[in-house]
């Protein structure tokens, strides 16, 4: 298992590309939902039905490029968790399942609406992402994408949703 | 309600009206976000990984324990040690905590407990970390899904933030045709408008064509939505509704003050105050889409692996071998879908090589049926039954799927692995059509095996 890359500063991987309509079961199988929830034990199952030699070839860094809908289905965390754990920095899409796009963000996992990008970037390819920037790179070329908020900033900075509560609730 | 003297543009679609109550503003616009305080929040079998979450912010005690609503359903009975150690910590935090609204084992789905027990109520918003959580629609509630990080931020502080979404209207006419459901409706819109279809929007059902659905139908059709990508769905509660749930909040005194009702107090009143809760969409809302649907145009549909929008009339698929049927979910597991199998089945016998499972969506539905007379007649007629809970749905237990083996549901997913081995298939279709295809051996029309 690679580890979560730190997504807050600009980081360099290559790309992943899949289809539309990614679901959440084919990124983290409904048979290990009620038995594995930790990140150690979800990371290793990370798309294991769509590309069961993904966790093998994954490195801390590695972007996702996918179409529409991406994580769609179930609200699995796991889905979003498996991939932050198994390195992936962040998942480029047309668009994204609704519940899969909180779940990304909430555990650190930049989910990035560009097409632009989506229709660029080669599988197996370089690129870097630029979260302050608001920028996906492949060489010269440059993808902006909408900045996030400031609120969803500082969370991503704060370590993501947990850790920024836990600060809130201990400032009182 | 029409205000006098209102403008146009600020009449409301429900997603508007549920939000702003759940965030105690006047009114809230499209796009803006809001600090929600949700009525009632579910969790069910994930209730032990949120609290080991939740665990992690100090506190001793969850900040809302008498909104909360846990029930167990997702792999039960326990089929591991794994499982049943996880129900035991469910149960013991549920002890320690107080949670309001706690259902065992064997009770059923959560989505259909909580609307059978009256937990939700219309203009209620209710969180839940399952996906299928704008199933609430139905009774005229916001539901919307959300993570286990997000669960357990709200048991610790009540609140979570939330976008007003975009609403699409979906105007229903007419009435369905003999072995047509709404199953069929949901399948039809899924197809035509896609598996991202409302994505991020508020489906708000309308038209007189909702009149004439049973209330099982309903719940069936907004449950769908959340397969088009919704992030909500929404039917006009009528007296029906109203009638369903006093009855049943009559039948449960003593619940939380001013969501209850009082012993000895008339169905009617209770009816009458669930009324005045109730939101409808303002005339003249904005809608980012609007589409109609004659219900009597509907014929029975079915969702080919291994995606829910890639639907095609039964006539259409030709000679599809079953080695399994499923009758069950959130989605088809009523008293009216087992009404629906019993019909195809009594009498007749699933095809040699084919087996046919059920599993209730809830206990109440299962007693219904066995003081019917149904379960001995599918017993008799071949099907096996699994106790009420998910079931199969997400290849947990009680009828996973072998390498290269098909199965026909009347769930709400068929992605690839979902009810098993990477490589089965399911395919997706109303009880009747699963039940006619359990007798045929083959997908097949129920007219194929009746007639």
């Amino acid at each position: 298992m690679n580890g979560p890359v730190d997504v807050a500063r600009p980081f360099r991987g290559r790309v992943f590309r899949y289809g539309d309509h990614v679901n959440t079961d084919v990124i983290f199988p409904g048979r290990y939902t009620y038995t594995k929830s930790r990140p150690e034990e979800v990371a290793p199952h990370a798309l294991e039905d769509l590309d069961p030699t993904f966790v093998e070839r994954v490195r801390p860094g590695d972007v996702i490029v996918a179409g529409w809908n991406w994580g769609c289905g179930s609200s699995r965390e796991q889905a979003a968790v498996c991939l932050r754990y198994a390195g992936v920095g962040a998942v480029v899409a047309r668009s994204f399942g609704r519940i899969f796009y909180r779940n990304a963000l909430n555990n650190g996992l930049l989910a990035i609406v560009c097409p632009e990008a989506v229709d660029a970037l080669e599988d197996g390819g370089d690129v870097e992402v630029d979260l302050e920037a608001s920028a996906i790179r492949r060489g010269e070329a440059v993808f902006a994408f909408s900045p996030f908020s400031p609120a969803v900033r500082s969370m991503i900075a704060a370590g993501g949703l947990i850790e920024q509560t836990k600060r809130r609730l201990a400032a009182g | 309600m029409i205000e006098h003297g209102r403008p146009a543009d600020t009449a409301r679609t429900f997603a508007q009206k549920a939000l702003a109550r759940a965030a105690g503003e006047e009114a809230v616009a499209v796009g803006q976000i809001v600090d929600a305080r949700p009525d009632i929040v579910l969790s069910h079998d994930n209730t032990a990984p949120i609290a080991e979450i939740w665990r992690q912010f100090g506190q001793e005690r969850v900040s809302i324990p008498e909104r909360m609503a846990v029930t167990l359903d997702h792999a039960v009975p326990a089929p591991t040690v794994r499982h049943a150690r996880n129900h035991a910590e469910v149960r013991a935090f549920v002890a320690e905590q107080g949670v309001a609204h706690f259902f065992e084992v064997g009770r059923g789905i959560c989505h259909q407990v909580l609307s059978e027990e009256a937990v939700v109520l219309p203009g209620d918003l209710i969180l839940g970390s399952d996906s299928h959580t704008p199933h609430f629609g139905w009774l005229g509630a916001f539901g919307a899904g959300v993570g286990r990080s997000e669960m357990a931020v709200i048991w610790a502080t009540g609140e979570l933030w939330l976008r007003v979404p975009e609403s699409i209207r979906i105007r229903l006419e007419g009435a369905l045709g003999e072995w047509v459901t709404t199953k069929d409706v949901a399948l039809t819109l899924i197809g035509d408008l896609g598996a991202d279809g409302a994505l991020y929007r508020s489906v708000e059902f309308a038209g007189p064509g909702i009149g004439g659905l049973s209330l099982d139908s309903r719940a069936a059709l907004v449950n769908m939505m959340a397969e088009m990508g919704a992030k909500n769905a929404y039917m006009p509660p009528d007296d029906e509704v109203f009638r369903y749930l006093a009855e049943r909040l009559l039948a449960r005194p003593g619940r939380r003050a001013g969501r209850g009702a009082e012993a000895g107090e008339a169905a009617a009143e209770v009816a009458a105050r669930l009324e005045e809760r109730a939101l409808q969409p303002d005339p003249g809302a904005g809608y980012a889409a609007e589409h109609r649907l004659d219900l009597s145009r509907v014929e029975p549909r079915v969702a080919r692996p291994h995606q829910v929008d890639d639907t095609v009339g039964v006539g259409e698929l030709e000679s599809v071998r079953v080695d399994q049927a499923f009758i069950g979910t959130c989605t088809n597991g009523r008293i009216e879908d087992l009404g629906a199998v019993h019909r195809v089945m009594a009498g007749r016998r699933t095809a040699p090589g084919t087996r046919m499972v059920i599993v209730p969506a809830s206990s109440e539905v299962w007693s219904e049926a066995l003081s019917r007379g149904w379960v001995a007649d599918l017993a008799a007629a071949g099907a096996v039954f699994g106790t009420p809970g998910c079931g199969p749905c997400m290849g947990n237990h009680l009828g996973v799927l072998a390498p290269g083996e098909v199965c026909i549901s009347s769930a709400n997913r068929n992605f690839q692995g979902r009810m098993g081995d990477r490589g089965s298939e399911v395919y997706l279709a109303s009880p009747a059509v699963v039940a006619a295809s359990a007798v045929a051996g083959r997908i097949v029309h129920p007219r194929e095996v009746t007639e």
